[in-house]
């Protein structure tokens, strides 16, 4: 479960708060091969932002990394000083988020701020780097004379969101992670958005993290699929695979669960709700939900996520390796 | 297997409760502010009991002795008790919240909702009102009125009153502009409820939760801007005992009998500091984003 | 240009709030219960001399007319002359109001420096020693009543350790700067009269300090919330993806959007300090503006109340206007 350009193996993050200690990632294990894209699918809580949040080390208190590696283009992050860490961040890993309005400093004009992303990743004043500004912005699309002086509250949505996508990919990254990018915004939008971001990937060559709960959209942009509930990766597979032979009965269920207009009759959830993580289920965090409950084995031994045919990892105790 | 979720209609508020009981704990300046509020209310209504002497009675032949045993904080210069006067004066502090509280809250709720609701030219007139009076600092507005009305204690309590309303005014319409505009209002106001109706059963009560706030943020301002009156001769007069005039007294005694100021503003300065860690403590326990 | 539309429009604002305090002022000095004609002669006098003082004040003439008269006055800057000294208002409020504006900027300067300081340090280091002292500290000076802060500050500074004077601009003995700018600082400077500008500054601190303490608190306060609340917002979050340092991160990123309501609270404060200057000046002696209205209103000397309490109103608008304006200078959505 290695992957040549990130492997995250056995993650644990814990929140700190009133109510007690909230376990939110349980020993996550993902992997993205170069040039390769991974969508990371669930419902709000399973930990996919704080997994995302975790490779970029933007943990922080209440938060806290209890254990596991994460090891990026052979360095192992989580061993790195903060120094070493910033040169990583905004150059060989951007991230973009899903408020993009929000995720932009109000004071400051557009073009300065991706002129400080571009005179960060490549050493150079800020002065200088204002003369690239016009081809980051060309790059996504916009007009450039019109958007480079504008603040943040002067752009719509999908402006803003191409925006950040100018800031996160002028620097090449090597990897980009996109939480939930296109949540925000309309319909319409979020079709645009996806074609410029695959566009300019494909351009690029980087990898892509590319975090949303929404299925459709992973579909058509991602190789490869994981799928988390509660904590852990429960299902790793390429997309194709986890269309068509979907293992595991949460990511059986979450297929079910959407609609198509091909399919006729009622539309099935899965029955339950998303755990509290200060008193998380024991053994499988799904065994209350699941269908295929297996007395005895499921509520006590958490499941390993292991290899069950070619490029397909479950973790579930239905299936052998 | 299917697990039934059952929530109980008060598994929402204990949790409330519970987070409220946490953040509280966990805020030892509030409490310590609490007990203080408490302290001072409980003197206040055993004021009698607690006080060794009468406030007003005079002894000449002891006049500005220090403290001692039979007078805890000294004498003042008519060899009054200092410390059966500051218990006194708790009553009159207490008085004065009290009336300036609900005067201005009354007067700036009731400016708000209208203003807030009706807007158009209602709103412009009186927001330009309001401005008005925001224009000056409070004290010497307060200043102004209090003279130009008579120096009393009652006037003092008017005059506070009139600068001091703004605040919820304003406070007040931004609440009643948010609820006015919300599709409740609307869907009640299609069901034919009268304008009066809709103003006191339904914008009102959503408006109390801010303005208590408020309330106990502004306590602390209200007894400085009555010590501060009482201090220029235009509050309470004497031989009335409010901490304010008492420091204004020991003033002219300052060098041989240091006690009669120092302690007179040492309570204003106990009360004001309990007024304001507990209103800094409830304006974090209620503050929603804080909650998280 | 959005900047310049927004400016005047609260320009013209200004303009009416301030035709509403000549009311308001002009409707205290009506309701003044206390003849202010009887006042001045005695009770005694015999009438054709009341009628004669009272034509000459121009209190026989009806109440549209007084009130149309003072706002012609208070246009051109004449409220009329003291009962009390005896000179034009005007001229009064001319050599009070240096000292009062001499004071203030002296303690916003300090309030500024000690409130931001220490409110930036507590929202970095939260939870460390200057942390609790600072919030301590601010707590203080909210609570504390001015004049009794100065009081206890003078009996420690002259009373006892007679390391400050007590009150006054300067000693007597000493010679004063000639009159620039009326800011005994700023004058003695500009001479070159250094006995003058140190002996001005022994005076000042004391009250200047004790004024804007209590101001320095709620800066303090008000810049370590503002931080905080700004610290949790997402764009922070951004600039610290981009790979930005933590240093740049705080103090281009955080500060710029968390001075700004500061800065807010500064002009709040600016009108505080006006209030508290009554009561500091009263307690040092300091000859400002404050003091003078005190006195005024001791004696209901109500053109001097009136002109008094009018300017300071003025002051305070003026300065809520710039500082609005800086606001929408600071942050980009106020230009509306």
């Amino acid at each position: 479960m290695v992957g040549d350009l990130l492997t995250v193996k056995n993650l644990k993050v814990v929140f700190h708060t009133y109510r007690g200690i909230i376990k939110a990632l349980n020993g996550v294990y993902l992997w993205v091969d170069k040039g390769k894209r991974l969508g990371v699918v669930g419902e709000t809580g399973c930990g996919k932002s704080v997994t995302s949040l975790s490779i970029m080390r933007l943990i922080e208190e209440p938060g806290e990394v209890m254990e596991g590696e994460i090891i990026f283009d052979g360095k192992n992050l989580l061993e790195l000083s903060e120094e070493e860490m910033m040169k990583i961040r905004g150059k060989e890993m951007s991230m973009i988020f899903q408020e993009p309005v929000s995720a932009l400093n109000p004071v400051f004009k557009v073009g300065y701020q991706i002129a400080e992303s571009i005179s960060h990743a490549e050493g150079i004043s800020i002065k200088e780097a204002y003369s690239k500004v016009k081809d980051a912005l060309e790059m996504v699309g916009l007009d450039w004379k019109r958007v480079i002086n504008l603040y943040p509250h002067e752009l719509s949505g999908g402006m803003a969101q191409r925006v950040m996508i100018a800031m996160a990919l002028v620097t090449r990254p090597k990897l980009l992670i996109a939480d939930e990018p296109t949540s925000a915004l309309d319909v319409t939008i979020q079709a645009q958005i996806l074609d410029l971001l695959d566009e300019l990937i494909t351009k690029l060559g980087s990898s892509v993290i590319l975090i949303t709960h929404n299925l459709g959209v992973a579909a058509q942009f991602c190789d490869n699929i994981a799928v988390m509930y509660a904590g852990n990766v429960v299902e790793y597979a390429s997309t194709e695979k986890i269309f068509s032979n979907p293992l595991h009965p949460y990511t059986k269920g979450l297929i079910k669960a959407v609609p198509r207009v091909s399919r006729k009759g009622e539309i099935e959830g899965i029955p339950g709700s998303v755990p509290d993580l200060v008193h998380p289920p024991s053994g499988c965090r799904f065994h209350p939900r699941c269908p295929a409950f297996i007395k005895g084995k499921c509520e006590k031994e958490k499941p390993e996520l292991i290899e069950v045919e070619k490029n397909h990892y479950v973790a579930c105790h239905l299936y052998k390796g | 297997m299917e697990e039934k979720a059952q929530i109980s209609r008060w598994e929402p508020l204990i949790e409330d409760l519970k987070h409220t009981a946490y953040l509280w704990k966990k805020n030892k300046l509030a409490m310590f502010g609490g007990i203080i509020i408490l302290a001072f209310i409980v003197v206040a209504i055993f004021a009698p009991v607690i006080a060794p002497y009468d406030p007003y009675e005079q002894n000449l032949a002891n006049r500005l002795s220090p403290p001692s045993w039979e007078h805890l904080l000294g004498t003042d210069q008519y060899g009054r008790d200092i410390f059966s006067r500051i218990v006194w004066g708790t009553r009159i502090e207490l008085k004065i919240i009290f009336l300036v509280t609900v005067i201005s809250t009354s007067i700036g709720i009731v400016i708000g909702i209208v203003s807030g609701y009706f807007g158009g030219v209602v709103d412009e007139v009186l927001m330009r009102i309001t401005d008005m009076f925001l224009a000056f600092p409070s004290l010497v507005l307060a200043m102004a009125f209090a003279s130009a009305l008579g120096p009393s204690l009652t006037n003092a309590i008017i005059a506070i009153s009139i600068v001091s309303w703004t605040v919820y005014a304003r406070l007040v319409r931004a609440e009643t502009i948010k609820i006015k505009n919300m599709p409740y209002i609307e869907a009640i106001r299609s069901l034919g409820a009268s304008t009066p109706r809709i103003l006191f059963l339904h914008i009102f009560p959503m408006t109390v939760s801010p303005v208590l706030v408020q309330m106990t943020l502004r306590m602390g301002s209200i007894i400085l801007s009555a010590a501060g009156l009482g201090f220029l001769g235009l509050g309470a007069q004497p031989p009335t005992p409010e901490w304010g005039a008492m420091v204004s007294d020991g003033r002219l005694y300052i060098m041989n009998a240091w006690w009669i100021s120092t302690f007179s503003g040492f309570a204003i300065a106990l009360v004001v500091l309990g007024f304001n860690f507990l209103g800094d403590g409830v304006r974090d326990i209620m503050d929603p984003r804080l909650r998280r | 240009m959005k900047l310049l539309s927004f400016i005047l429009r609260r320009l013209f604002l200004m303009i009416i709030v301030l035709f509403g305090i000549l009311v308001i002022v002009f409707f205290i000095a009506k309701i003044i219960p206390a003849d202010p004609v009887g006042a001045l002669l005695g009770g005694n006098a015999p009438p054709e001399l009341v009628d004669e003082l009272k034509h000459k004040l121009g209190l026989d003439r009806p109440l549209s007319q007084q009130f149309f008269d003072y706002i012609k006055g208070a246009v051109k800057g004449d409220f009329g002359v003291s009962l009390k000294t005896n000179r034009p208002v005007i001229e009064d409020i001319k050599e009070y109001f240096p000292a009062t504006l001499e004071l203030s900027i002296f303690a916003i300067i300090i309030s500024v420096v000690i409130g931001m300081f220490l409110g930036i340090f507590s929202a970095v280091k939260r939870n460390s020693f200057i942390d609790h002292f600072s919030r301590v500290f601010s707590i203080m000076g909210v609570s504390m009543p001015v004049f009794w802060t100065g009081l206890l500050l003078l009996l420690l500074f002259y009373y006892i350790l007679g390391w400050l004077p007590g009150s006054g601009r300067l000693s007597l003995f000493v010679l004063p700067p000639e009159q620039k700018t009326g800011l005994i600082l700023i004058d003695s400077l500009l001479e070159g009269n250094w006995e003058a500008f140190w002996d001005g500054l022994k005076h000042i601190i004391l009250p200047a300090f004790v004024l804007g303490y209590a101001s320095s608190a709620s800066i303090a306060r008000m810049t370590r919330a503002s931080v905080l609340d700004v610290l949790k917002q997402d764009y922070i979050r951004t600039a610290k993806a981009k790979g930005l340092p933590k240093r740049i991160v705080i103090y281009k990123h955080a500060l710029r959007n968390a001075l700004i309501p500061v800065v807010t609270i500064i002009g709040l404060r600016f009108g505080s300090l006006l209030e508290g200057a009554v009561l500091t000046e009263t307690i040092f002696g300091w000859p400002g503006l404050g003091r003078y209205i005190v006195n005024a209103l001791l004696v209901l000397d109500y053109p001097a109340i009136m002109g008094g309490t009018f300017f300071i109103a003025l002051v305070y608008s003026i300065a809520n206007l710039i500082v609005d304006i800086i606001y929408a200078i600071l942050d980009p959505r106020m230009r509306i």
